[in-house]
Protein backbone atom coordinates (compact mmCIF):
# COMPACT_ATOMS: atom_id res chain seq x y z
CA UNK A 1 0.00 0.00 0.00
CA UNK A 2 1.41 3.37 -1.04
CA UNK A 3 0.03 6.72 0.03
CA UNK A 4 1.23 9.92 -1.59
CA UNK A 5 0.22 13.24 -0.01
CA UNK A 6 0.86 16.75 -1.35
CA UNK A 7 3.98 15.86 -3.34
CA UNK A 8 5.75 18.75 -5.07
CA UNK A 9 9.03 18.98 -6.98
CA UNK A 10 10.61 21.84 -8.94
CA UNK A 11 13.47 22.08 -11.41
CA UNK A 12 14.86 25.43 -10.31
CA UNK A 13 11.97 27.87 -10.53
CA UNK A 14 9.79 25.57 -12.70
CA UNK A 15 7.25 23.45 -10.86
CA UNK A 16 7.35 19.95 -12.35
CA UNK A 17 4.74 18.48 -10.02
CA UNK A 18 2.60 20.30 -7.50
CA UNK A 19 0.51 19.00 -4.63
CA UNK A 20 0.04 15.50 -6.04
CA UNK A 21 -1.89 13.02 -3.88
CA UNK A 22 -3.13 9.48 -4.50
CA UNK A 23 -2.99 6.03 -2.99
CA UNK A 24 -2.80 2.48 -4.35
CA UNK A 25 -3.42 -0.80 -2.55
CA UNK A 26 -1.39 -4.01 -2.57
CA UNK A 27 -1.81 -6.21 -5.62
CA UNK A 28 -3.17 -3.43 -7.81
CA UNK A 29 -1.81 -1.86 -10.98
CA UNK A 30 -2.08 1.93 -11.12
CA UNK A 31 -1.50 3.57 -14.49
CA UNK A 32 -0.21 7.13 -14.60
CA UNK A 33 -1.27 8.93 -17.75
CA UNK A 34 -1.04 12.39 -19.23
CA UNK A 35 0.54 14.45 -21.98
CA UNK A 36 4.30 14.81 -22.38
CA UNK A 37 5.61 17.22 -19.76
CA UNK A 38 2.70 16.53 -17.38
CA UNK A 39 5.19 15.44 -14.68
CA UNK A 40 4.68 11.66 -14.81
CA UNK A 41 8.36 10.66 -14.85
CA UNK A 42 9.26 13.27 -12.23
CA UNK A 43 6.49 11.92 -10.01
CA UNK A 44 7.67 8.35 -10.33
CA UNK A 45 11.28 9.25 -9.48
CA UNK A 46 10.05 11.16 -6.43
CA UNK A 47 8.21 8.05 -5.21
CA UNK A 48 11.56 6.19 -5.04
CA UNK A 49 13.45 9.22 -3.62
CA UNK A 50 15.65 9.20 -6.73
CA UNK A 51 14.60 12.83 -6.65
CA UNK A 52 13.91 14.22 -3.20
CA UNK A 53 10.53 15.98 -3.22
CA UNK A 54 10.40 19.62 -2.12
CA UNK A 55 7.20 18.99 -0.16
CA UNK A 56 4.81 16.19 0.67
CA UNK A 57 5.13 12.64 1.89
CA UNK A 58 5.31 9.11 0.52
CA UNK A 59 4.20 6.36 2.91
CA UNK A 60 4.63 2.66 2.18
CA UNK A 61 2.67 0.35 4.45
CA UNK A 62 2.30 3.29 6.82
CA UNK A 63 6.04 4.13 6.97
CA UNK A 64 7.39 7.43 5.58
CA UNK A 65 10.22 6.61 3.15
CA UNK A 66 11.88 10.01 3.56
CA UNK A 67 13.29 8.80 6.88
CA UNK A 68 14.69 5.55 5.43
CA UNK A 69 18.21 4.88 4.16
CA UNK A 70 18.67 4.33 0.43
CA UNK A 71 19.19 0.61 1.03
CA UNK A 72 15.98 0.34 3.05
CA UNK A 73 14.06 2.13 0.29
CA UNK A 74 15.56 -0.25 -2.29
CA UNK A 75 14.16 -3.20 -0.33
CA UNK A 76 10.66 -1.70 -0.55
CA UNK A 77 10.59 0.02 -3.94
CA UNK A 78 11.97 -1.13 -7.28
CA UNK A 79 12.18 1.00 -10.40
CA UNK A 80 12.48 0.41 -14.13
CA UNK A 81 13.55 3.63 -15.85
CA UNK A 82 12.19 4.98 -19.10
CA UNK A 83 15.51 4.50 -20.86
CA UNK A 84 17.84 1.99 -19.28
CA UNK A 85 21.51 2.21 -20.12
CA UNK A 86 22.15 -1.25 -21.48
CA UNK A 87 25.65 -2.47 -20.72
CA UNK A 88 27.67 -5.46 -21.80
CA UNK A 89 26.68 -7.33 -18.64
CA UNK A 90 25.04 -10.74 -18.88
CA UNK A 91 21.29 -11.02 -18.29
CA UNK A 92 21.90 -13.07 -15.13
CA UNK A 93 24.34 -10.51 -13.69
CA UNK A 94 21.97 -7.69 -14.58
CA UNK A 95 19.07 -9.39 -12.78
CA UNK A 96 21.33 -10.34 -9.87
CA UNK A 97 21.91 -6.61 -9.32
CA UNK A 98 18.32 -6.46 -8.10
CA UNK A 99 19.52 -8.37 -5.03
CA UNK A 100 22.09 -5.67 -4.21
CA UNK A 101 19.98 -4.18 -1.39
CA UNK A 102 20.22 -7.58 0.36
CA UNK A 103 23.94 -8.22 -0.24
CA UNK A 104 26.49 -8.58 2.50
CA UNK A 105 29.95 -8.93 0.94
CA UNK A 106 28.36 -10.09 -2.30
CA UNK A 107 25.73 -12.38 -3.78
CA UNK A 108 25.14 -15.63 -1.89
CA UNK A 109 23.33 -18.81 -2.88
CA UNK A 110 19.94 -17.39 -1.79
CA UNK A 111 20.38 -14.43 -4.13
CA UNK A 112 21.37 -16.71 -7.01
CA UNK A 113 18.37 -18.92 -6.28
CA UNK A 114 16.05 -15.88 -6.31
CA UNK A 115 17.46 -14.91 -9.72
CA UNK A 116 16.98 -18.41 -11.12
CA UNK A 117 13.37 -18.36 -9.97
CA UNK A 118 12.61 -14.98 -11.59
CA UNK A 119 14.43 -15.94 -14.80
CA UNK A 120 12.24 -19.02 -15.08
CA UNK A 121 9.10 -17.05 -14.29
CA UNK A 122 9.89 -14.46 -16.97
CA UNK A 123 10.77 -17.13 -19.54
CA UNK A 124 14.35 -15.89 -19.88
CA UNK A 125 16.14 -19.24 -19.31
CA UNK A 126 17.58 -19.35 -22.82
CA UNK A 127 18.95 -15.82 -22.55
CA UNK A 128 20.41 -15.96 -19.03
CA UNK A 129 24.05 -15.80 -20.11
CA UNK A 130 23.66 -13.63 -23.19
CA UNK A 131 24.93 -10.05 -23.06
CA UNK A 132 22.18 -7.49 -22.40
CA UNK A 133 23.25 -5.40 -25.40
CA UNK A 134 22.70 -8.38 -27.71
CA UNK A 135 18.99 -8.73 -26.80
CA UNK A 136 15.97 -7.28 -28.56
CA UNK A 137 14.09 -4.36 -26.96
CA UNK A 138 11.35 -6.66 -25.65
CA UNK A 139 13.86 -9.10 -24.13
CA UNK A 140 15.77 -6.25 -22.50
CA UNK A 141 12.58 -4.88 -21.02
CA UNK A 142 11.64 -8.29 -19.62
CA UNK A 143 15.10 -8.52 -18.03
CA UNK A 144 14.60 -5.07 -16.47
CA UNK A 145 11.22 -6.12 -15.07
CA UNK A 146 12.86 -9.33 -13.80
CA UNK A 147 15.49 -7.24 -11.98
CA UNK A 148 12.73 -5.13 -10.42
CA UNK A 149 10.90 -8.29 -9.31
CA UNK A 150 13.95 -9.95 -7.77
CA UNK A 151 14.20 -6.95 -5.43
CA UNK A 152 11.07 -8.41 -3.79
CA UNK A 153 9.55 -4.94 -3.48
CA UNK A 154 6.28 -3.80 -1.95
CA UNK A 155 5.99 -1.20 -4.73
CA UNK A 156 7.24 -1.52 -8.32
CA UNK A 157 7.62 1.65 -10.39
CA UNK A 158 7.71 1.37 -14.16
CA UNK A 159 8.39 4.40 -16.33
CA UNK A 160 6.95 3.69 -19.77
CA UNK A 161 7.68 -0.04 -19.65
CA UNK A 162 6.23 -0.61 -23.12
CA UNK A 163 8.14 2.23 -24.74
CA UNK A 164 9.36 1.23 -28.23
CA UNK A 165 8.00 -2.32 -27.94
CA UNK A 166 5.85 -3.98 -30.59
CA UNK A 167 2.20 -4.80 -29.65
CA UNK A 168 2.99 -8.43 -28.82
CA UNK A 169 5.82 -7.49 -26.46
CA UNK A 170 3.72 -4.69 -24.95
CA UNK A 171 1.03 -7.22 -24.05
CA UNK A 172 3.57 -9.76 -22.77
CA UNK A 173 5.38 -7.28 -20.52
CA UNK A 174 2.16 -5.83 -19.11
CA UNK A 175 0.67 -9.29 -18.55
CA UNK A 176 3.81 -10.30 -16.60
CA UNK A 177 3.62 -7.12 -14.55
CA UNK A 178 -0.05 -7.65 -13.75
CA UNK A 179 0.45 -11.28 -12.78
CA UNK A 180 3.35 -10.23 -10.49
CA UNK A 181 1.05 -7.70 -8.83
CA UNK A 182 -1.68 -10.29 -8.32
CA UNK A 183 0.54 -13.20 -7.21
CA UNK A 184 3.05 -11.32 -5.05
CA UNK A 185 0.76 -8.56 -3.74
CA UNK A 186 3.01 -5.88 -5.24
CA UNK A 187 1.64 -2.39 -5.84
CA UNK A 188 2.59 -1.57 -9.44
CA UNK A 189 2.68 2.04 -10.61
CA UNK A 190 3.28 2.32 -14.36
CA UNK A 191 3.60 5.41 -16.53
CA UNK A 192 1.84 4.61 -19.80
CA UNK A 193 1.03 6.47 -22.99
CA UNK A 194 -1.23 3.86 -24.58
CA UNK A 195 -4.75 4.40 -23.24
CA UNK A 196 -6.00 1.04 -24.50
CA UNK A 197 -3.11 -0.80 -22.85
CA UNK A 198 -3.87 1.11 -19.64
CA UNK A 199 -7.57 0.23 -19.79
CA UNK A 200 -6.71 -3.42 -20.32
CA UNK A 201 -4.02 -3.96 -17.70
CA UNK A 202 -4.49 -1.30 -15.00
CA UNK A 203 -6.96 -1.45 -12.15
CA UNK A 204 -6.89 2.28 -11.55
CA UNK A 205 -5.77 5.25 -13.62
CA UNK A 206 -4.26 8.51 -12.40
CA UNK A 207 -4.41 11.28 -14.99
CA UNK A 208 -1.94 14.15 -14.68
CA UNK A 209 -2.15 17.56 -16.26
CA UNK A 210 0.38 20.40 -15.96
CA UNK A 211 2.12 18.79 -12.98
CA UNK A 212 -0.98 18.15 -10.91
CA UNK A 213 -3.39 15.27 -10.44
CA UNK A 214 -6.32 15.74 -12.79
CA UNK A 215 -8.39 12.64 -12.03
CA UNK A 216 -7.98 9.29 -10.27
CA UNK A 217 -10.51 6.62 -11.06
CA UNK A 218 -10.93 2.94 -11.76
CA UNK A 219 -10.40 1.77 -15.35
CA UNK A 220 -14.13 1.11 -15.67
CA UNK A 221 -14.97 4.71 -14.75
CA UNK A 222 -12.85 6.36 -17.45
CA UNK A 223 -15.00 8.26 -19.93
CA UNK A 224 -14.41 10.51 -22.90
CA UNK A 225 -14.82 13.63 -20.73
CA UNK A 226 -11.89 12.51 -18.53
CA UNK A 227 -9.69 11.87 -21.57
CA UNK A 228 -10.70 15.15 -23.14
CA UNK A 229 -9.90 17.00 -19.93
CA UNK A 230 -6.51 15.32 -19.48
CA UNK A 231 -5.30 15.31 -23.08
CA UNK A 232 -7.38 18.00 -24.77
CA UNK A 233 -8.56 15.61 -27.48
CA UNK A 234 -11.96 14.23 -28.45
CA UNK A 235 -12.46 10.53 -28.02
CA UNK A 236 -15.10 7.85 -27.83
CA UNK A 237 -15.10 4.77 -25.63
CA UNK A 238 -16.53 1.63 -27.19
CA UNK A 239 -17.02 -1.86 -25.79
CA UNK A 240 -16.05 -4.82 -27.99
CA UNK A 241 -16.13 -8.40 -26.74
CA UNK A 242 -16.56 -7.20 -23.16
CA UNK A 243 -13.44 -4.98 -23.31
CA UNK A 244 -13.39 -1.20 -23.44
CA UNK A 245 -11.39 0.64 -26.11
CA UNK A 246 -10.66 4.30 -26.63
CA UNK A 247 -11.13 5.62 -30.16
CA UNK A 248 -9.50 8.98 -30.73
CA UNK A 249 -10.46 11.54 -33.34
CA UNK B 1 15.77 -26.47 -15.38
CA UNK B 2 16.31 -24.34 -12.28
CA UNK B 3 19.15 -26.54 -11.18
CA UNK B 4 20.64 -26.42 -14.69
CA UNK B 5 20.48 -22.62 -14.70
CA UNK B 6 22.21 -22.53 -11.34
CA UNK B 7 24.91 -24.94 -12.51
CA UNK B 8 25.43 -22.74 -15.54
CA UNK B 9 25.85 -19.66 -13.39
CA UNK B 10 28.67 -21.22 -11.40
CA UNK B 11 30.29 -22.41 -14.63
CA UNK B 12 29.89 -18.93 -16.07
CA UNK B 13 31.62 -17.41 -13.02
CA UNK B 14 34.39 -20.01 -13.21
CA UNK B 15 35.13 -18.84 -16.76
CA UNK B 16 35.66 -15.33 -15.40
CA UNK B 17 37.98 -16.65 -12.69
CA UNK B 18 39.88 -18.45 -15.44
CA UNK B 19 40.21 -15.19 -17.37
CA UNK B 20 41.56 -13.51 -14.23
CA UNK B 21 44.05 -16.34 -13.70
CA UNK B 22 45.15 -16.04 -17.34
CA UNK B 23 45.80 -12.34 -16.86
CA UNK B 24 47.81 -13.07 -13.71
CA UNK B 25 49.91 -15.57 -15.67
CA UNK B 26 50.31 -13.06 -18.54
CA UNK B 27 51.47 -10.29 -16.19
CA UNK B 28 53.90 -12.63 -14.38
CA UNK B 29 55.25 -13.93 -17.69
CA UNK B 30 55.73 -10.37 -18.90
CA UNK B 31 57.74 -9.63 -15.72
CA UNK B 32 60.03 -12.60 -16.42
CA UNK B 33 60.45 -11.70 -20.11
CA UNK B 34 61.22 -8.14 -19.10
CA UNK B 35 63.87 -9.36 -16.66
CA UNK B 36 65.49 -11.36 -19.49
CA UNK B 37 65.46 -8.51 -22.04
CA UNK B 38 68.00 -5.70 -22.19
CA UNK B 39 71.47 -4.86 -23.46
CA UNK B 40 72.73 -7.94 -21.62
CA UNK B 41 70.50 -10.82 -22.72
CA UNK B 42 69.76 -13.23 -19.89
CA UNK B 43 68.20 -16.67 -19.97
CA UNK B 44 65.28 -17.66 -17.76
CA UNK B 45 67.69 -19.77 -15.70
CA UNK B 46 69.98 -16.73 -15.22
CA UNK B 47 67.04 -14.64 -14.05
CA UNK B 48 65.68 -17.25 -11.67
CA UNK B 49 69.18 -17.93 -10.36
CA UNK B 50 69.78 -14.23 -9.71
CA UNK B 51 66.39 -13.84 -8.05
CA UNK B 52 66.44 -16.84 -5.77
CA UNK B 53 70.05 -18.11 -5.51
CA UNK B 54 72.21 -15.04 -6.11
CA UNK B 55 75.33 -17.08 -6.98
CA UNK B 56 76.61 -14.79 -9.75
CA UNK B 57 77.22 -11.30 -8.33
CA UNK B 58 77.22 -9.55 -11.73
CA UNK B 59 74.02 -11.25 -12.78
CA UNK B 60 72.44 -10.42 -9.45
CA UNK B 61 73.40 -6.76 -9.81
CA UNK B 62 71.82 -6.55 -13.27
CA UNK B 63 68.64 -8.27 -12.19
CA UNK B 64 68.13 -6.92 -8.68
CA UNK B 65 69.53 -3.39 -8.98
CA UNK B 66 68.91 -2.46 -12.62
CA UNK B 67 66.00 -4.40 -14.04
CA UNK B 68 63.82 -5.37 -11.07
CA UNK B 69 63.14 -1.79 -9.86
CA UNK B 70 62.24 -0.77 -13.41
CA UNK B 71 59.89 -3.73 -13.79
CA UNK B 72 58.29 -3.12 -10.41
CA UNK B 73 57.78 0.52 -11.36
CA UNK B 74 56.15 -0.51 -14.66
CA UNK B 75 53.88 -3.04 -12.95
CA UNK B 76 52.84 -0.64 -10.17
CA UNK B 77 52.28 2.35 -12.49
CA UNK B 78 50.40 0.24 -15.07
CA UNK B 79 48.25 -1.21 -12.29
CA UNK B 80 47.49 2.25 -10.84
CA UNK B 81 46.69 3.92 -14.17
CA UNK B 82 44.52 1.02 -15.38
CA UNK B 83 42.29 0.85 -12.29
CA UNK B 84 41.90 4.63 -12.37
CA UNK B 85 40.79 4.52 -16.00
CA UNK B 86 38.46 1.58 -15.34
CA UNK B 87 36.61 3.40 -12.55
CA UNK B 88 36.62 6.80 -14.28
CA UNK B 89 34.92 5.27 -17.33
CA UNK B 90 32.24 3.86 -15.05
CA UNK B 91 31.46 6.77 -12.74
CA UNK B 92 31.60 9.36 -15.51
CA UNK B 93 29.54 7.08 -17.81
CA UNK B 94 32.11 7.75 -20.49
CA UNK B 95 34.10 5.08 -22.38
CA UNK B 96 36.75 7.61 -23.33
CA UNK B 97 37.55 8.64 -19.76
CA UNK B 98 41.03 7.94 -18.41
CA UNK B 99 43.62 9.88 -16.41
CA UNK B 100 45.29 11.06 -19.64
CA UNK B 101 42.24 11.85 -21.80
CA UNK B 102 40.58 13.84 -19.00
CA UNK B 103 43.72 15.83 -18.26
CA UNK B 104 44.34 14.38 -14.77
CA UNK B 105 47.84 13.25 -15.77
CA UNK B 106 48.58 16.68 -17.23
CA UNK B 107 47.27 18.36 -14.07
CA UNK B 108 49.43 16.11 -11.93
CA UNK B 109 52.42 16.78 -14.19
CA UNK B 110 51.89 20.51 -13.79
CA UNK B 111 51.74 20.14 -10.01
CA UNK B 112 54.91 18.06 -9.99
CA UNK B 113 56.69 20.46 -12.35
CA UNK B 114 55.72 23.40 -10.13
CA UNK B 115 57.14 21.55 -7.12
CA UNK B 116 60.42 20.83 -8.94
CA UNK B 117 60.88 24.49 -9.83
CA UNK B 118 59.76 25.80 -6.45
CA UNK B 119 62.16 23.45 -4.66
CA UNK B 120 64.86 24.92 -6.85
CA UNK B 121 66.96 21.77 -7.00
CA UNK B 122 65.77 20.28 -10.26
CA UNK B 123 65.89 16.92 -8.55
CA UNK B 124 62.34 15.67 -8.25
CA UNK B 125 63.12 12.98 -5.75
CA UNK B 126 65.10 15.22 -3.44
CA UNK B 127 61.93 15.91 -1.57
CA UNK B 128 60.09 12.63 -1.28
CA UNK B 129 56.71 14.02 -0.25
CA UNK B 130 56.56 17.48 -1.84
CA UNK B 131 56.51 16.35 -5.48
CA UNK B 132 53.78 13.70 -5.19
CA UNK B 133 51.79 16.02 -2.92
CA UNK B 134 51.97 18.75 -5.56
CA UNK B 135 51.13 16.23 -8.30
CA UNK B 136 48.16 15.07 -6.25
CA UNK B 137 46.89 18.63 -5.88
CA UNK B 138 47.22 19.15 -9.65
CA UNK B 139 45.38 15.89 -10.34
CA UNK B 140 42.67 16.70 -7.81
CA UNK B 141 42.14 20.19 -9.26
CA UNK B 142 41.56 18.61 -12.66
CA UNK B 143 39.23 16.02 -11.14
CA UNK B 144 37.21 18.74 -9.41
CA UNK B 145 36.83 20.56 -12.74
CA UNK B 146 35.72 17.36 -14.51
CA UNK B 147 33.28 16.58 -11.71
CA UNK B 148 31.81 20.06 -11.95
CA UNK B 149 31.37 19.66 -15.69
CA UNK B 150 29.83 16.19 -15.28
CA UNK B 151 27.26 17.63 -12.87
CA UNK B 152 26.09 20.19 -15.41
CA UNK B 153 22.81 19.04 -16.88
CA UNK B 154 23.86 19.47 -20.49
CA UNK B 155 27.13 17.57 -20.28
CA UNK B 156 27.58 14.82 -22.85
CA UNK B 157 30.32 12.29 -23.57
CA UNK B 158 31.88 14.47 -26.23
CA UNK B 159 31.61 17.70 -24.24
CA UNK B 160 33.36 16.09 -21.28
CA UNK B 161 36.20 14.82 -23.45
CA UNK B 162 36.49 18.25 -25.03
CA UNK B 163 36.57 19.72 -21.53
CA UNK B 164 39.40 17.27 -20.76
CA UNK B 165 41.26 18.45 -23.87
CA UNK B 166 40.77 22.07 -22.77
CA UNK B 167 41.99 21.32 -19.25
CA UNK B 168 45.00 19.42 -20.62
CA UNK B 169 45.84 22.39 -22.86
CA UNK B 170 45.52 24.78 -19.93
CA UNK B 171 47.89 22.75 -17.76
CA UNK B 172 50.31 22.22 -20.65
CA UNK B 173 50.37 26.00 -21.14
CA UNK B 174 50.94 26.56 -17.43
CA UNK B 175 53.78 23.99 -17.44
CA UNK B 176 55.35 25.80 -20.41
CA UNK B 177 55.18 29.08 -18.49
CA UNK B 178 56.87 27.48 -15.49
CA UNK B 179 59.61 26.14 -17.76
CA UNK B 180 60.06 29.60 -19.31
CA UNK B 181 60.92 31.10 -15.94
CA UNK B 182 62.85 28.10 -14.58
CA UNK B 183 66.62 27.54 -14.64
CA UNK B 184 68.25 25.11 -17.11
CA UNK B 185 68.49 22.19 -14.70
CA UNK B 186 64.82 22.44 -13.70
CA UNK B 187 63.75 22.80 -17.33
CA UNK B 188 65.75 19.71 -18.30
CA UNK B 189 64.20 17.75 -15.45
CA UNK B 190 60.67 18.79 -16.39
CA UNK B 191 61.20 18.05 -20.11
CA UNK B 192 62.76 14.69 -19.32
CA UNK B 193 59.84 14.00 -17.03
CA UNK B 194 57.24 14.66 -19.69
CA UNK B 195 58.83 11.84 -21.72
CA UNK B 196 57.82 9.43 -18.97
CA UNK B 197 60.43 7.09 -17.53
CA UNK B 198 60.30 3.94 -15.46
CA UNK B 199 64.00 4.02 -14.63
CA UNK B 200 64.02 6.90 -12.19
CA UNK B 201 61.71 5.49 -9.51
CA UNK B 202 63.56 3.90 -6.60
CA UNK B 203 62.18 1.31 -4.21
CA UNK B 204 60.72 3.98 -1.91
CA UNK B 205 58.79 5.56 -4.80
CA UNK B 206 57.68 2.17 -6.11
CA UNK B 207 56.44 1.21 -2.65
CA UNK B 208 54.43 4.46 -2.52
CA UNK B 209 52.77 3.81 -5.90
CA UNK B 210 52.07 0.19 -4.95
CA UNK B 211 50.63 1.10 -1.52
CA UNK B 212 48.32 3.73 -3.02
CA UNK B 213 47.28 1.42 -5.90
CA UNK B 214 46.54 -1.51 -3.59
CA UNK B 215 44.57 0.69 -1.17
CA UNK B 216 42.62 2.17 -4.09
CA UNK B 217 41.92 -1.35 -5.43
CA UNK B 218 40.56 -2.36 -2.04
CA UNK B 219 38.21 0.65 -2.08
CA UNK B 220 37.14 -0.10 -5.65
CA UNK B 221 36.60 -3.80 -4.95
CA UNK B 222 34.46 -2.97 -1.91
CA UNK B 223 32.24 -0.98 -4.27
CA UNK B 224 32.32 -3.45 -7.17
CA UNK B 225 28.56 -4.11 -7.05
CA UNK B 226 27.89 -0.39 -6.84
CA UNK B 227 29.89 0.16 -10.04
CA UNK B 228 27.91 -2.66 -11.67
CA UNK B 229 24.72 -0.83 -10.64
CA UNK B 230 26.02 2.47 -12.08
CA UNK B 231 26.45 0.69 -15.44
CA UNK B 232 22.63 0.84 -15.66
CA UNK B 233 22.64 4.62 -15.17
CA UNK B 234 22.59 6.78 -12.05
CA UNK B 235 18.80 6.57 -11.58
CA UNK B 236 18.94 2.78 -11.70
CA UNK B 237 21.87 2.77 -9.26
CA UNK B 238 19.96 4.98 -6.81
CA UNK B 239 16.92 2.71 -7.07
CA UNK B 240 19.19 -0.23 -6.19
CA UNK B 241 20.30 1.49 -3.00
CA UNK B 242 23.59 3.04 -4.19
CA UNK B 243 24.49 6.39 -2.68
CA UNK B 244 25.63 7.79 -6.03
CA UNK B 245 26.13 11.34 -4.74
CA UNK B 246 28.82 10.14 -2.34
CA UNK B 247 30.29 7.28 -4.36
CA UNK B 248 31.03 9.21 -7.57
CA UNK B 249 33.10 12.05 -6.07
CA UNK B 250 34.80 9.66 -3.63
CA UNK B 251 35.75 7.30 -6.48
CA UNK B 252 37.05 10.17 -8.61
CA UNK B 253 39.13 11.43 -5.70
CA UNK B 254 40.67 7.96 -5.23
CA UNK B 255 41.30 7.72 -9.01
CA UNK B 256 42.98 11.14 -8.91
CA UNK B 257 45.19 10.08 -5.97
CA UNK B 258 46.13 6.83 -7.68
CA UNK B 259 46.97 8.29 -11.10
CA UNK B 260 48.60 11.41 -9.66
CA UNK B 261 51.02 9.39 -7.55
CA UNK B 262 51.89 7.17 -10.53
CA UNK B 263 52.49 10.23 -12.73
CA UNK B 264 54.50 11.97 -10.00
CA UNK B 265 57.09 9.17 -9.95
CA UNK B 266 57.07 7.87 -13.53
CA UNK B 267 56.13 10.93 -15.57
CA UNK B 268 53.34 11.36 -18.08
CA UNK B 269 52.42 7.87 -19.30
CA UNK B 270 49.34 8.15 -21.47
CA UNK B 271 46.58 5.81 -22.58
CA UNK B 272 47.28 2.79 -20.32
CA UNK B 273 44.22 3.82 -18.29
CA UNK B 274 42.17 3.96 -21.46
CA UNK B 275 43.37 0.79 -23.17
CA UNK B 276 43.50 -1.77 -20.36
CA UNK B 277 39.81 -1.61 -19.27
CA UNK B 278 38.60 -1.77 -22.88
CA UNK B 279 40.73 -4.80 -23.67
CA UNK B 280 39.44 -6.54 -20.55
CA UNK B 281 35.78 -5.70 -21.29
CA UNK B 282 36.12 -7.98 -24.30
CA UNK B 283 37.22 -10.78 -21.97
CA UNK B 284 35.03 -10.42 -18.83
CA UNK B 285 32.31 -7.96 -19.90
CA UNK B 286 31.27 -5.03 -17.71
CA UNK B 287 31.29 -7.02 -14.48
CA UNK B 288 33.41 -4.97 -12.07
CA UNK B 289 33.99 -7.96 -9.78
CA UNK B 290 36.39 -9.13 -12.47
CA UNK B 291 36.94 -6.04 -14.59
CA UNK B 292 38.84 -4.19 -11.83
CA UNK B 293 41.46 -6.91 -11.10
CA UNK B 294 41.72 -7.91 -14.78
CA UNK B 295 42.27 -4.27 -15.83
CA UNK B 296 44.92 -3.87 -13.13
CA UNK B 297 46.82 -6.93 -14.39
CA UNK B 298 46.34 -5.92 -18.02
CA UNK B 299 47.63 -2.40 -17.27
CA UNK B 300 50.71 -3.87 -15.62
CA UNK B 301 51.29 -6.30 -18.52
CA UNK B 302 50.80 -3.59 -21.17
CA UNK B 303 53.21 -1.18 -19.53
CA UNK B 304 55.78 -3.97 -19.12
CA UNK B 305 55.36 -4.86 -22.82
CA UNK B 306 55.75 -1.21 -23.80
CA UNK B 307 58.87 -0.97 -21.64
CA UNK B 308 60.38 -4.05 -23.29
CA UNK B 309 59.72 -2.46 -26.71
CA UNK B 310 61.33 0.80 -25.53
CA UNK B 311 64.47 -1.01 -24.37
CA UNK B 312 64.77 -3.41 -27.29
CA UNK B 313 63.89 -1.13 -30.24
CA UNK B 314 67.29 0.62 -30.62
CA UNK B 315 69.62 -0.82 -27.95
CA UNK B 316 71.33 0.53 -25.94
CA UNK B 317 69.07 3.59 -26.34
CA UNK B 318 65.92 3.43 -24.18
CA UNK B 319 63.02 5.16 -25.91
CA UNK B 320 60.68 7.33 -23.82
CA UNK B 321 57.86 5.16 -22.48
CA UNK B 322 55.29 7.98 -22.67
CA UNK B 323 55.80 8.32 -26.42
CA UNK B 324 55.34 4.59 -27.02
CA UNK B 325 52.17 4.28 -24.94
CA UNK B 326 50.73 7.24 -26.85
CA UNK B 327 51.51 5.44 -30.12
CA UNK B 328 49.69 2.41 -28.74
CA UNK B 329 46.77 4.37 -27.32
CA UNK B 330 46.02 6.91 -30.01
CA UNK B 331 44.67 4.38 -32.56
CA UNK B 332 42.42 2.85 -29.89
CA UNK B 333 41.19 6.30 -28.91
CA UNK B 334 40.26 6.98 -32.54
CA UNK B 335 38.59 3.56 -32.78
CA UNK B 336 36.43 4.35 -29.73
CA UNK B 337 35.41 7.74 -31.12
CA UNK B 338 34.34 6.19 -34.44
CA UNK B 339 32.56 3.31 -32.69
CA UNK B 340 30.61 5.81 -30.54
CA UNK B 341 29.65 7.71 -33.69
CA UNK B 342 28.60 4.45 -35.38
CA UNK B 343 26.34 3.60 -32.42
CA UNK B 344 24.60 6.98 -32.58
Amino acid sequence: MIEVRGLSYSYGSRNAIHDVSFSAGSGTVLGILGNNGAGKSTLITCLDMIRTPDEGSVMIDGRPIITMSRKEIARLVSYVPQRSEISGMSVFDCILLGRRPYFGWGADERDIEACRSVIRRMGLEGLAFRRMDELSGGEQQKAMVARALVQEPAVMLLDEPTNSLDPRNQNEVMALVRSAAREDGITVIAVLHDLNLALRFCDRLFFMKDGTGFCCCSSDEVDSATISGAYGIDSEIVTVGGRRFVLMD
Amino acid sequence: MMQAAGMDYHRYIRRKWLALAMMAVAATSMCLVSLMCGSARLSLADVLGALFLGTDAQMRTIVMNVRLPRIAAAAAAGFALAISGCIMQNVLRNPLASPSTLGVSQGASFGAAAAIVCLGTGAPYGSFLAVPAAAFIGGMATTAAILLISRLGSSTTSSMILAGVAISAMFSGATTLIQYFADDVAVATIVYWTFGSLGRAGWKEIATIAAVAISASAFFMLNRWNYNAIEGGTHTARSLGVDVDTLVPASLAVCALCSSVAVAFTGCISFIGLIAPHVMRKLVGNDFRFLIPCSALCGAALLLAADIACRMAIPPVVLPIGALTSFMGAPLFLYLIFRERGRR
